[in-house]
């Protein structure tokens, strides 16, 4: 009797891990569902190719947001995969016990810092001294976000290639810089790759770092010192805005952000996961 | 012969020498740049709020007052909006993030324990302003329509479920704070669960115990240490949340007993009000608001990481 | 070679080449909609020049200006003696148009026009009218079904001009309010939600069954939000629209101070809407750069005039002719 009351709840308990199992998932495909269904209708050649419209007035599209985040994740990128792609390299390749750990717990302490707290140094940097919002604070305020991911990434994957590799470099005579970047880095690319990807795709999601960095638009950007639109931000004004037409858009928009954001995390991971590229042992 | 060879051979050497130690210097370099982005950091932060913190010193933590008229100010609805959502937020998702991270490691064949976990772990890449667009037009219409009447009906003799049900608030807020932690405690959760001995569990099935009581009395406690860190580290990240929960939190800088009332967060306040802060004492006040998130996100993951760190030394496999 | 120009293209697009000129502004979202509206039809009259308006409200507006971070401001409540001591650079107050702030409601199932009065509205925003079919608000509105739903509260809860004109009225026609809350851009409201922006008080009122808020006239307007009539100090019930909010500024016309800083809320005049107000661009005296200063000036014209006619189709009253002659003498004082 006992028995039967013990093998009840292992029936329920274990069924109800699975029903958690079966709810979290399924918000993935809710999101995605209902962005589907209200933003893809609305993602025409306007869309994609017009400026936003005075509000109140029907059209428009969200051209120069798309533009803008490819602008401001762009030169993000441009400043920050390089800086954690050489930081990453020193910390796997060079034996330095302090130093190297004092780098890797603070590049963990950046992962966590929250992003309103990165946009708030952003613009001391770079807003208060231009004396002007602009795309490049916007940037910096990104690329400090990438800066860690990327070089834990790449210390990570650089770490997994194995010593054997290196130490036949060095003795067929490979000076070390040599060794890294013709032996090392190759080998582990697919690794720090995917970090790079993953980092982007982070970043390019991000909204709060550029509300007083980059703000906003209606037109096309003037350039990078020059206040720009943004996906995250266009999504955010739209969606607590009253205007129904706003509303479609930031659905659209929406759609698009993690249509980019998951595409790139899903072939980031499948990159990942086919191959690594060096025989194990 | 040694003399004639020597020559080119060292100084090919030196060649190799000196750009070993170029790039050996410029790699460390870049590695300073990373510790200078958190020095840089630290001092922005302290710097700018040294007008509020020398105009109303401690008392800003403890003060429910926030009035840009008379230059006043006071974290603590704040405080009280984050500490609250969060620990809301876990207490929604530990239950089912652990769960379904014991379902994923215990009942779940490799593979399709695998397929789960990397769909799971694609909601970590979704970003904040689209659950947040998400909240604003699905989560809060079903919060108002069913269930916050729902709650009133039968829990409204707490002084938790009172008030009206505006949609938007405090439960909101956690509500999506607790989707948004999922992945990091199912994930990790997952890979402490995972790295217990399989010994261990089977030392308790061969006593007669059912599978269940197996996962909870051995293979849990066991992992209990990296599930504890998967909380904090979702925790961490709760904290910091900002447009999602400055979408639907409804944006009024009280402390109501209640959590179907509005209230704020820190991150909130700072992206709403950050432009129109005038004067040194209120810039320097959200400033400050900015240090207080930063230091405990910065203790919180630290203690995620402790237990994260412990757990893997742990449940390494080794008898 | 074709390689080569597809590449500069690109990076002529990411650079942004074309404008020849850009100018950034913040401020004021209650005059927002006009604002896009000129700044848009200003561009098209004149290709080579962008003028990006941000509606992050007055109170973003004036501290912007004040930092130098952008070319200039806007707000509904005029800078007080404090915030232009703390200008680097001297700034004047433009009036740019007239317009309203109405109380706007979501009450499912009313299809009848709600009146209100000064006690009734002070009474909502104080908490103290706090069901909607409290006696006060039922006397004033005899015919309509008002539910037994509590009143939700849409504030903002950003620094507002649109929230300097409320509670500037409120201060007048309430001496509990003037004494408890008191009349500024941001104040400690005693209850309800904020939202972001006239923009974020319309959504929240447009999503939200049963609460009240106030906007300008056009939020309500465009989002087909039923808004109603508020009695007036001639005892009137009055309807914002144009000519009801020109009534309220008429006397101030008449006897405008020279650097345009007026309060036109609870105006006397038997048919002049309580609510009403001037809105302002903030527009530094002295503008280091030669071409955005002759932007600035030549917009302010184009403003003056042409920018007067396009007011009425947003339901902003234009300016009165007197106002508009001093405002003309004082571009010159720009350099």
């Amino acid at each position: 009797m006992h028995l039967r009351w013990r093998k009840t709840v292992n029936a329920v308990m274990l069924g109800f891990t699975g029903v958690c199992t079966v709810l979290t998932v399924s918000i993935l495909f809710l999101i995605l569902g209902y962005l589907l269904y209200y933003g893809a209708s609305s993602l025409d050649w306007n869309f994609f190719t017009k400026l936003p419209k005075p509000p109140g007035e029907l059209g428009g599209g969200m051209a120069n947001a798309i533009v803008g985040s490819l602008e401001i994740v762009g030169v993000a990128a441009l400043i920050g995969i390089p800086i954690g792609f050489v930081a990453g390299i020193y910390l796997a390749e060079y034996d330095d016990k302090t130093f190297a750990a004092w780098v890797r717990y603070v590049a963990d302490l950046l992962n966590g810092v929250p992003s309103i707290v990165v946009g708030i140094l952003a613009w001391t940097l770079v807003v208060v001294p231009m004396r002007h919002f602009s795309a490049l604070s916007g940037s910096v305020a990104l690329a400090f976000m990438l800066i860690p991911i990327v070089t834990r990434q790449t210390e990570q994957f650089l770490r997994e290639v194995p010593m054997s590799l290196r130490e036949g470099a060095l003795a067929l005579g490979a000076s070390k810089w040599k060794m890294i970047a013709t032996v090392a880095v190759p080998a582990g690319s697919k690794g720090i790759l995917t970090g790079m990807i993953l980092g982007v795709a982070r970043i390019s999601g991000e909204s709060a770092p550029l509300l007083f960095t980059a703000l906003n638009n209606q037109f096309w950007g003037g350039g990078l010192s020059q206040p720009t639109a943004s996906l995250p931000v266009i999504i955010y004004t739209h969606a607590v805005a009253p205007y129904d037409d706003w509303h479609r858009q930031a659905w659209a928009a929406g759609l698009v952000l993690i249509a980019l954001v998951l595409t790139a995390n899903i072939a980031a991971r499948m990159v990942l996961a086919r191959g690594v590229s060096v025989p194990r042992g | 012969m040694a003399t004639l060879a020597a020559t080119p051979a060292r100084a090919a050497k030196t060649a190799s020498q000196t750009g070993d130690l170029i790039a050996r210097l410029l790699a460390l370099g870049f590695a300073a740049l990373v510790l200078l982005i958190a020095v840089i950091l630290v001092f922005a932060l302290w710097n700018g709020s040294a007008p509020s913190r020398h105009s109303l010193g401690w008392s800003f933590l403890f003060s429910k007052n926030w009035d840009p008229v008379t230059e006043k100010f006071g974290a603590l609805p704040f405080i009280y909006g984050t500490a609250m959502t969060s620990l809301l937020a876990l207490l929604i998702s530990v239950p089912l993030g652990v769960g379904a991270a014991v379902f994923l490691s215990e009942l779940a064949p490799p593979r399709l324990s695998n397929a789960l976990t990397f769909l799971i772990e694609l909601l970590a890449a979704i970003p904040s302003v689209i659950y947040g667009l998400l909240a604003i037009f699905t989560l809060v219409p079903l919060m108002r329509r069913y269930i916050e009447p729902f709650l009133k009906g039968t829990l409204g003799f707490l002084p938790f479920f009172q008030g009206p049900a505006l949609g938007v608030g405090v439960l909101t807020a956690s509500m999506i704070l607790a989707i948004m932690t999922f992945p990091f405690i199912i994930s990790v959760s997952r890979e402490a669960l995972l790295a217990v001995p399989r010994d261990q569990r089977e030392a308790a099935l061969s006593l007669g115990a059912t599978k269940w009581e197996s996962t909870w009395d051995v293979v849990i406690p066991y992992a209990r240490l990296g599930i504890f860190g998967s909380i904090f580290l979702g925790l961490a990240r709760a904290l910091g949340e900002t447009m999602a929960v400055t979408m639907v939190i409804g944006n009024d800088p009280s402390i109501h007993a209640s959590l179907l009332q509005p209230g704020y967060s820190i991150a909130a306040i700072i992206a709403n009000e950050f432009t129109e802060a005038t004067g040194a004492v209120y810039l320097g006040a959200l400033v400050e608001l900015g240090l207080v998130l930063f230091c405990l996100t910065i203790v919180i993951n630290a203690v995620a990481r402790l237990l994260i760190i412990a757990t893997t030394r742990k449940g390494s496999g080794r008898p | 070679m074709k390689q080569l120009s597809l590449a500069l293209a690109a990076v002529a697009a990411f650079a942004g080449v074309a404008p020849a000129q850009q100018l950034t502004g913040a401020g004021a979202t209650f005059p927002a909609v006009i604002y896009q509206k000129w700044f848009d039809e200003y561009h098209k009259l004149h290709p080579g020049i962008q003028i990006n308006y941000q509606s992050l409200g007055s109170g973003a507006g004036i501290q912007q200006l004040t930092a130098g971070t952008v070319d200039f401001g806007a707000s509904d409540m005029p800078m007080t003696d404090e915030q232009i001591s703390k200008l680097k650079v001297k700034a004047l107050h433009f009036p740019t148009v007239l317009g309203a702030v109405v109380p706007t409601y979501n009450l499912p199932g009313v299809t009848q026009e709600i009146k209100f009065t000064p006690e009734t509205l002070a009474g909502i925003f104080l908490g103290a009218i706090d069901k909607w079919n409290d006696k006060r608000l039922q006397a004033d509105n005899p015919g309509a079904k008002l539910p037994n739903d509590n009143i939700i509260v849409v504030h903002r809860s950003d620094g507002s001009g649109t929230s300097f004109v409320w509670t500037d009225y409120l201060s007048k026609i309430s001496p509990e309010w003037k004494s408890k809350v008191g009349a500024s851009t941001s104040v400690s409201w005693p209850t309800g939600l904020g939202g972001k922006g006239n923009e974020g008080v319309a959504g929240t009122v447009k999503q939200t069954p049963n609460s009240i808020g106030y906007v300008e006239l056009i939020y309500a307007v465009q989002n087909k939000m039923p808004y109603g009539p508020v009695k007036n100090s001639s005892g009137a019930f009055v309807k914002a629209d144009l000519a009801s909010v020109s009534e309220a500024a008429a006397g101030a016309a008449r006897n405008m101070p020279a650097d345009f800083r007026v309060s036109i809320t609870n105006a006397p005049g038997k048919g002049a809407y309580p609510i009403s107000s001037f809105t302002w661009l903030l527009v530094p005296t002295q503008i280091a750069d030669a071409n955005k200063d002759k932007v600035i000036k030549d917009f302010l014209q184009w403003m003056l005039t042409d920018g007067q006619k396009i007011s009425p189709t947003l339901d902003f009253a234009p300016l009165p002719k007197e106002v508009v002659a001093n405002e003309t003498k004082q571009i010159a004082q720009i350099q």
